[in-house]
């Protein structure tokens, strides 16, 4: 069988359903679905729907043992394992879909596996690299790309064996928004001669309005159902806000940059910002501008490689040593002084239960056993996880997670929260239960410092902005 | 930590026109007859012809020299070091047996260094899958794998500054070292593990090891040269030797 030709596919669902091995719930039912030749579909639905798995089936990636299938799912009239070649495919993470080290060879990957001779390859992959707008080069080295080039390029591997049906699954969700606005406009170049059928999935649902026919969301209770044309989500919901007056200043960094070992240009340029209780700090800026390294230098887990962080009078009571700046404090002093939020809230978890979680911080910073508990109860009952006390917090879903992150960084009652990216690649609701969360640790006199490329969560939360650039004659 | 892993596109040196076959081919017979000589004069005369290969491989500054062999060198230097002071051997004959076994240990190692150096990964995949019939699932399955490795860097230390950022720390005590450091590792292992699992699910997608013969889109060539460059290891093995028996040194492992 060749790649070539075939025209775009067609999809049928006929009261479709998946229930994965040793789950009791079905994580889809009853799913009717028709998506005809080169349409553009923008699948929806609440997280934990079953949206990833239903286009893991779609690219007849689901093994037969890993669950139970109910009802009829066809892609151009056949089951789907035996359409594997009309189906291209991107996921979230771009370090883990590149295979080669140049762009080119990469792109040039499926051609190979699907044994297409090689004359017939090279210009193939100059055609999909022009079908995504990647200028680079086909000798560019891949582990040297931003984020946004290196989904780019996994666009192009997957167009370049000529795809009847093209699935994207959150292709966008781990990237800044120029990246994202980047593979957008990728796809949209892609598939204008509606040579593909295209169905995405994708947390940031207005973006891709403009460039899908339909919009079908997978219900809770099984089933889709189709949204109507001009159909728009409902809009965030932004918590109340009660402003508060500048309190005194809990921890500043004066002149504070960092240059990485053995690197010439510094990370961060020196900066100067102040931290106030109650009040709230977004830091802004394109990347490679060292805001993430602004947060670790405030966070106490680096020291400044030029000037200082200063932790102010009110942060520093019950020190050994009061005079030692945040990066030489003891974990459990730092802990129960400056909470931080990291991207990725997998790094943060040590334990097997959502509960042993959340007492493992005020244990390790000199709380009593009864004490730990009960702040760790408190947290759950509010936080809502109070159903998931006893799940490990690897098989959370990853709005569940970035809450529990949240929620370990608040129970050692810090005066000072510092969070990277805290809204990345979540949907509406989990980015509306977050806002809300941090919203009220503003009311309880906390100073928080927010990295974030998000406009929308910088509009409901900051008092004060720092944007970071990129120092003249640099970049 | 980067340096003799990152894994980017060779930048193509004089040695590269040699295919990656040809190389490993010279290097099993070198390392035959590393294995079997014992005596020094032997691994010296190799190693005088591995170190004439290194501009070659593009390794003429000392710096880069340093950047690739430290950790070659050091180990070296470490067994050298155990063999006088713990050998059964004193004097002038301890000095002797430890420098014959650093020299071995150099002259076995750099070979593979100078491969290293002059050859881009997925050359060597292509190479071994054409040539050698190793399997492309194998093969790539590995250059894959491989690419993750810098990866895992960045990850440690986001995941050790996440277990200070939760007031987990060792203080001075070692065992709460060992046991951070350990849970550390775990971590990451979980988390390598995720990610080789979603890298499956992605080549799968992109119809890896479907059960269709694989094309090679570069193609893998050997020629004429390929085999001068064999001949030439042979032959310059066949030399070493030559001069150890003729000067009196030569003293196999197994006699």
């Amino acid at each position: 069988m060749t790649t070539t030709g075939g025209g775009p596919a067609t999809v049928r669902l006929a009261g479709w359903g998946f229930r994965h091995a040793s789950r009791q719930a079905w994580a889809l039912r009853d799913v009717d679905l028709v998506v005809r030749p080169g349409e553009r579909v923008l699948l929806t639905g609440a997280s934990g729907a079953g949206k990833s798995t239903l286009l893991r089936a779609l690219g007849g990636l689901l093994e037969p043992e890993s669950g139970d299938v109910a009802g009829e799912l066809t892609v151009d009239g056949a089951a789907p394992d035996r359409r594997r070649q009309r189906v291209g495919m991107v996921f979230q993470d771009p370090d883990s879909q590149l295979v080669m080290t140049r762009a080119g060879d990469d792109v040039a990957f499926g051609l190979e596996n699907t044994g297409t001779p090689p004359e017939l390859i090279w210009p193939a992959v100059d055609t999909a690299l022009d079908a995504v707008g990647f200028t680079l080069g086909q000798d560019r080295a891949t582990a040297a790309l931003s984020g946004g080039q290196k989904q780019r390029l996994v666009l192009a591997g997957a167009l370049a064996p000529r795809p009847g049906l093209l699935l994207l699954d959150e292709p966008t969700a781990q990237l800044d928004p120029e990246g994202a606005a980047l593979v957008r406009a990728a796809v949209v170049r892609a598939v204008a001669d509606r040579s593909a059928t295209l169905v995405v999935v994708d947390h940031d649902v207005e973006a891709w309005l403009p460039l899908v026919d339909r919009v079908v969301e997978l219900l809770p209770g099984g089933g889709a159902a189709e949204h109507p044309a001009g159909w728009r989500p409902a809009p965030l919901r932004l918590p109340r806000r009660h402003p508060h007056p500048p309190g005194e200043q809990l921890l500043a960094a004066v002149g504070a940059g960092y240059t990485h070992r053995g690197s010439v240009r510094p990370a961060l340029a020196p900066t100067d910002v102040a931290l106030r209780a109650g009040r709230t700090l977004a830091v802004t800026g394109p990347n490679g501008t060292g805001k993430s390294t602004l947060a670790l230098l405030l966070a106490g887990l680096r020291a400044p490689t030029v000037g200082e962080v200063v932790a102010g009078p009110a942060l520093t009571p019950g020190l050994r040593h009061p005079h030692r700046p945040p990066a030489r404090w003891r974990a459990g002093e730092l802990a129960r002084r400056i909470g931080t939020v990291f991207q990725q809230p997998e790094h943060q978890f040590l334990t097997g239960r959502v509960r042993d979680e959340l007492s493992l911080g005020p244990l390790r910073s000199g709380a009593g056993a009864a004490e730990a508990h009960a702040a760790a109860e408190a947290l759950l009952d509010r936080l809502g996880l109070a159903p998931l006390a006893d799940a490990n917090p690897f098989t959370l879903s990853g709005g569940q997670q970035r809450r529990l992150s949240v929620a370990t960084a608040l129970a050692t009652r810090p005066r000072v929260l510092v969070l990277d990216e805290p809204t990345f690649g979540q949907d509406r609701e989990t980015w509306a239960e977050l806002v809300a969360l941090l919203a009220e640790q503003q009311d309880d006199e906390r100073a928080l410092c927010l990295v974030t490329h998000d406009a929308a969560v910088v509009a409901a939360l900051a008092d004060d902005v720092l944007t970071l650039g990129h120092p003249v004659g640099v970049g | 930590m980067s340096a003799p892993l990152s894994l980017g596109p060779a930048r193509p040196v004089p040695l590269s026109a040699v295919n990656p076959v040809a190389q490993l081919t010279a290097i099993v017979v070198v390392t035959v007859v590393l294995l079997i000589c014992g005596d020094l004069v032997t691994p010296l005369l190799l190693l005088a012809a591995e170190l004439a290969l290194l501009p070659a491989a593009g390794l003429s500054r000392p710096a880069d020299i340093a950047r690739r062999t430290w950790p070659l060198l050091l180990s070296a230097l470490g067994i050298t070091w155990v063999n006088v002071a713990f050998g059964p051997l004193e004097g002038a004959a301890a000095w002797q047996s430890g420098a014959t076994w650093g020299v071995r240990v150099i002259a076995l190692a750099l070979p593979g260094v100078l491969l290293v150096a002059s050859t881009d990964p997925v050359r060597l995949a292509d190479a071994l899958t054409l040539h050698w019939r190793v399997s492309t699932r194998f093969g790539y399955g590995a250059l894959a794998a491989l690419r993750l490795v810098p990866l895992l860097a960045t990850e440690w230390e986001s995941i050790r500054l996440a277990r200070r950022a939760r007031g987990v720390d060792a203080g001075r005590n070692p065992v709460a070292g060992a046991r951070l450091l350990a849970g550390t590792a775990f971590t990451l292992l979980v988390g390598a593990l995720r990610r080789a699992a979603r890298l499956a699910t992605a080549m799968d997608a992109r119809g890896f090891d479907s059960g269709v013969v694989r094309s090679n889109a570069r193609g893998s060539v050997l020629r004429p040269r390929d085999g001068w460059f064999v001949a030439g290891a042979v032959a310059v093995c066949a030399v070493a030797v030559t001069a150890s028996v003729l000067t009196g040194a030569w003293h196999p492992v197994f006699s």
